[in-house]
């Protein structure tokens, strides 16, 4: 878990949530689904984060909290990806 | 060409039975299949006792034909959820040469579809899609809200299947509410009990369980679970044929979902909920047909009543 975990999250969020205000204005826990992001939007999200950490959330992390704020999000890829960290530098088990 | 599910053996032996009785009427194709006049009779007054069923709330009526606006099913996000069901309408665009290619290779049974171009139409695979965008554009819904009755609309499904119980398009009847988001959820829990009651009393051993949609995907198993964890669709099932129960009737709450693409706000400009509930015909039919057998006449006499009233 580290800053960089957290701007690539944003960065995907803004790319990819659709949400009706500036990601930036959100705070670590806000609660994504409450700022507008909808069931479809979430989807395109987990999509767009497995890209671009390389990981592949299992079926049991595929649930509507795993998405619900930027620490969330980051909690999820630390578990996955081990060291947290994007996937250009080799997050491995 | 989607792949073709294939039926158990309960699911073909019933097949079987129901064309060989004149119920089903086979098509060669799987899943689609006419109907003879008893299944007809059956279904009209199954239909009948939903309208009974409804007649309190006094439901507002529309009727749509089985084909949808194109950007509707594209506005709804049913190709992100449902792209493996969607059916759209293609029609031949070409000259005189093309028009020529196209049925030589249609007399040959050939792919032709490359003579084909997408048109403004998709088949309607929810009844109560049309709905929404009807009385968006009346403007804001009236004080209580709105209930209405979108009868019994062929719907289509693009899931070939050997099951009689999975059609490619069959009867759905729906109706919806529209309305402040508790009277909404409070009205889909409470058709889902009614249903039920209306079930057992055409002597069907249903019961009612949390369900989700069919969603495509790894995304769709996040849908499913959404759903399922916000208890938004709830089925009623009864055994047909095969090894699990098949849903008949669906009682789904949308929360925002059509609102926000609408726009529609209830008499105060708050956002408005919706929520639908579908009987799938067909498949009460073939539960009764299963559950009472193929021979209407010779139905227990307190089933008879309550469809044929004697």
């Amino acid at each position: 878990m580290n800053d960089d975990t957290r701007t690539v999250i944003r960065r995907v969020l803004r790319e990819h949530a659709r949400l009706p205000v500036d990601v930036d204005t959100l705070g670590d826990d806000a609660d994504l689904f409450a700022a507008g992001m909808t069931s479809h939007a979430s989807v395109n999200l987990m999509l767009a984060l497995e890209d671009a950490f390389d990981i592949e959330f299992p079926d049991r992390m595929l649930t509507r909290g795993v998405f619900d704020s930027v620490s969330a999000i980051a909690a999820a890829i630390t578990e996955l990806s081990g060291d947290g960290e994007p996937s250009a530098a080799g997050g491995g088990t | 060409m989607g792949e073709v599910r294939q039926a158990t053996a309960d699911q073909a032996a019933f097949r079987d039975e129901l064309i060989q009785h004149g119920l089903f009427i086979a098509s060669g194709v799987p899943g689609l299949y006419g109907r003879g006049a008893t299944f007809e009779d059956i279904r009209n007054r199954v239909d009948a006792r939903i309208t009974a069923a409804a007649q309190a709330e006094a439901p507002e009526s529309m009727r749509f034909p089985p084909l949808l606006p194109r950007k509707q099913i594209e506005s709804i996000g049913y190709l992100h959820s449902f792209p493996h069901l969607a059916g759209s309408v293609f029609a031949f665009e070409g000259g005189e040469d093309e028009a020529l290619l196209q049925s030589e290779r249609a007399d040959r049974h050939e792919d032709w579809s490359e003579f084909q171009r997408m048109t403004e139409l998709a088949l309607v695979p929810a009844a109560c899609y049309p709905v929404y965008p009807a009385v968006a554009a009346r403007g804001p819904l009236p004080v209580g809200g709105v209930v209405v009755d979108a009868g019994g609309a062929w719907v289509f499904r693009h899931e070939p299947s050997e099951d009689p119980a999975r059609l490619q398009m069959f009867h759905q009847r729906e109706i919806v509410r529209l309305g402040a988001p508790e009277e909404v959820r409070t009205w889909r829990d409470d058709w889902s009990e009614r249903g039920l009651a209306l079930l057992q009393s055409l002597g069907l051993d249903a019961e009612r369980d949390r369900a989700t949609d069919p969603f495509f995907g790894r995304g769709g198993r996040m849908l499913a679970a959404n759903q399922r964890s916000q208890e938004l669709k709830l089925e009623l099932l009864v055994a047909i044929a095969g090894d699990e129960p098949t849903a008949v009737a669906s009682f789904n709450y949308h929360q925002d979902h059509f609102a926000a693409i609408y726009g529609l706000a209830q008499h105060d400009g708050d956002v408005a909920h919706t929520a639908c509930l579908g009987f799938g015909q067909e498949r009460i039919v073939l539960a009764l047909l299963r559950t009472h057998g193929v021979d209407p006449p010779s139905w227990p006499a307190e089933v008879r009543r309550e469809l044929w009233g004697a």
